[in-house]
């Protein structure tokens, strides 16, 4: 991660608080203009992170009365209690705590569907999930419903065989939703307690690859229907993420390619937008590549301040 | 195909209602950036562009929402570098596809065998891509489709063999372009650059530089985070050219005016589909009208 946003914002708000305080003598009674002009660089590193503006508006909006208070004002450097709340706010929003899977027990067959936009990291995640359920002791299925990209079905041979994971495939199939079926099928009669079925990379704008995922979205009735969304994703990031919610209704989001070095607000207007909780990241291309999703984490990264965060605490 | 670039002749809703605000007033120049940074344009030049604006206004020159829209137009339009990538005689020719995982460099690459094998040319693809699973396989079906040759060494092989290959034996044969494709990797990953920087020397020593052309590939849903995958290759390897890809995804292509304009890298084509024929050579005016429905609401 560079740490150049970090510095930056910090030392601009605390510029624009120590002036303050050095013109008004110490004494709070702080201007419209001065509170704005705070605001105004908490929504400018918002943006540069990537946060979609209508929820950046927002947020700035129920923020405010807060990081304004009386107590922040007061305190020895008003600058870093402000970022402290905006933080603290994210990480509300981001989900409080690690969200996991939720599966059903061992005894029975769940189900979990990947689905998104194409190239977002389906068929890597799917691999991943996987080797970690594996992990846990569990025994998954995957299922390569992705009749589409060309060799889809050999690279999640492929990465199963890797993790010694089972695939499900079938030779010139045409139909996504019958694989997926069959899929399940042979996952119940095999007792394996997981399937997890790749399909293939869609555009939230295409109407009939949309009502084709709620096909197969129907026939399976997953227990986790996750988002498998980029990183790096810009403003439209809500768009696409209300559009496969809208059909398919998601149970969580799972955000590949932190490794990349976006600050990654997207993250922040997923769950904004969807309320889906964000389940894992991605951060990179091996198989134990996924790590569970830390709001702290992300918050800071958002906001590009590093270990700022912590420093204030201790301070 | 472009449905939704409808040319809207008649400035829309927010247009009319900034200039209904007053070229003179804040609220104005807040909602034109907001507008702008919307359709994923960098702050900052969100900032430049209403900075022109206000200066211009300041000069009294805007006096009807036409005249608005058509000066947002012209300052957006301005901004955006193209070029054209095709090949240009019959010379040999290589271009290495490169960008970071998933973004569609492979799919650009059949994409654009079939545009220059309708034009005539005789194209192949190099198997550059050792790393990910199946991904010469991927490479391999589609060489398949379009009936053309596929240099391959299998997974784990070194790229730059791989291509050096097939370097060889077009030139051998004295015509043809060579398609080099590589494994999509992180800018920020600074070993898989270097690997890339092997793989450009290696062609290096092979041809002159006006026969090699190095495509970088930029997804349109990206965020600021395409500038920074941008700035990276383009300073390891030097790029000629940019693919948006994923351009039917409806995002706003707000990154090809930051990256022009920030970097000066022009961008040759557009992706717009997973067939063959989904690929145009950029064109400027659809991305501004996109831009402008952005702004427009
Ligand atoms: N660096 C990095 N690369 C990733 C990550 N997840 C996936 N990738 C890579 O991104 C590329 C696309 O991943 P896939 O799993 O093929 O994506 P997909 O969504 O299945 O793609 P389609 O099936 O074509 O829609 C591959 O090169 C993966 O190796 C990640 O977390 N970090
Ligand atoms: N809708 C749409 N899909 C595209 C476009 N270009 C590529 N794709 C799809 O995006 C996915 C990834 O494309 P690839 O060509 O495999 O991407 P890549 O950059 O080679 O990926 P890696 O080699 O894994 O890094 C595939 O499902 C393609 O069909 C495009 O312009 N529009
Ligand atoms: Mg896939
Ligand atoms: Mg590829």
């Amino acid at each position: 991660m560079r740490s150049s946003g970090v510095s930056i914002l910090f030392d601009r708000l605390s510029t624009t608080f120590s002036d303050l305080f050095r013109q008004m003598g110490g004494k709070a009674k702080i201007s419209e203009k001065n509170v704005q002009d705070a605001v105004e660089q908490i929504k400018l590193a918002l943006l540069e992170a990537d946060v979609n503006l209508r929820v950046v508006r927002r947020f700035v909006n129920a923020t405010l009365k807060e990081a304004t208070g009386e107590h922040v004002l007061r305190s020895v450097s008003p600058g870093q209690q402000f970022v402290k709340i905006v933080h603290d706010r994210i990480v509300h929003l981001l989900g409080d705590e690690a969200a996991g899977l939720n599966l059903k027990g061992p005894d029975t067959t769940s189900v979990i569907l990947l689905l998104g936009l194409q190239g977002s990291g389906k068929t890597t995640t799917a691999s991943k999930l996987a080797a970690r359920l594996k992990k846990e002791g569990r025994r998954p299925l995957l299922v390569a419903a992705d009749l589409v990209r060309p060799a889809a079905v050999d690279q999640l041979v492929t990465l199963g065989s890797q993790i010694a994971v089972d695939v499900h495939s079938e030779k010139g199939a045409k139909d996504p939703v019958k694989v997926a079926k069959n899929g399940l099928k042979r996952g119940k009669k095999e007792l394996y307690d997981t399937v997890i079925i790749d399909t293939s990379g869609r555009m939230h704008v295409d109407a009939d690859l949309m009502k084709e995922i709620k096909s197969v979205f129907q026939a399976v009735k997953p227990d986790e229907t996750l988002m498998v969304a980029d990183a790096m994703t810009g403003q439209h990031a809500v768009d696409i993420a209300k559009s496969f919610d809208e059909t398919v209704e998601l149970s969580g989001v799972i955000l590949s390619k932190f490794d990349s070095d976006t600050r990654g607000g997207a993250a922040l207007s997923l769950k904004s937008i969807t309320g889906k909780a964000i389940k894992f990241i991605g951060v990179g291309e091996k198989s134990d590549d996924l790590e569970p999703f830390v709001p702290e984490r992300i918050a800071s990264r958002i906001l590009g301040m590093g270990d700022v965060v912590s420093l204030v605490e201790k301070a | 195909m472009f449905k939704w670039f409808r040319k809207k002749q008649k400035p829309g809703g927010l247009i009319r209602r900034l200039f209904q605000l007053g070229p003179h007033s804040e609220g104005f120049y807040e909602k034109l950036e907001d507008a702008l940074i919307e359709a994923d344009i960098k702050a900052s030049i969100a900032m430049e562009i209403s900075d022109e604006l206000r200066n211009s206004s300041q000069a009294g020159k805007l006096s009807s929402p036409e005249e608005l829209r058509s000066f947002v137009r012209d300052v957006i339009s301005q901004m955006i570098l193209t070029v054209n990538l095709d090949p240009e005689n019959n010379d040999n020719a290589i271009y290495l596809v490169l960008g970071v995982n998933g973004v569609g460099k492979t799919t650009s690459m059949a994409k654009l065998a079939r545009r220059w094998l309708d034009a005539g040319r005789s194209v192949s693809f190099a198997a550059g891509d050792t790393f990910r699973a199946a991904a010469v396989d991927q490479l391999a079906v589609h060489a398949g489709r379009l009936g053309i040759k596929i240099f391959q060494q299998g997974q784990g092989a070194d790229p730059s063999a791989v291509i050096f290959d097939g370097l060889e034996s077009i030139k051998a044969k004295g015509e043809g372009i060579l398609l080099a494709d590589t494994a999509g990797r992180m800018h920020n990953k600074s070993q898989l650059v270097k690997e890339l920087q092997k793989i450009d020397r290696v062609i290096r020593s092979k041809v002159d530089d006006p026969s090699y052309r190095r495509i970088l590939v930029i997804d349109a849903t990206t965020g600021q985070n395409g500038i920074q995958q941008a700035e990276v290759f383009h300073q390891a390897l030097g790029i000629d050219g940019i693919i948006l890809s994923k351009y039917d995804s409806r995002a706003r292509g707000g990154l090809a005016l930051s990256i022009s304009r920030t970097l000066g890298i022009p961008f040759a084509y557009m992706g717009t589909g997973e067939g063959y024929g989904d690929i145009s050579p950029m064109d400027p005016e659809a991305l501004v009208e996109s831009i402008m429905s952005a702004i427009e609401g």
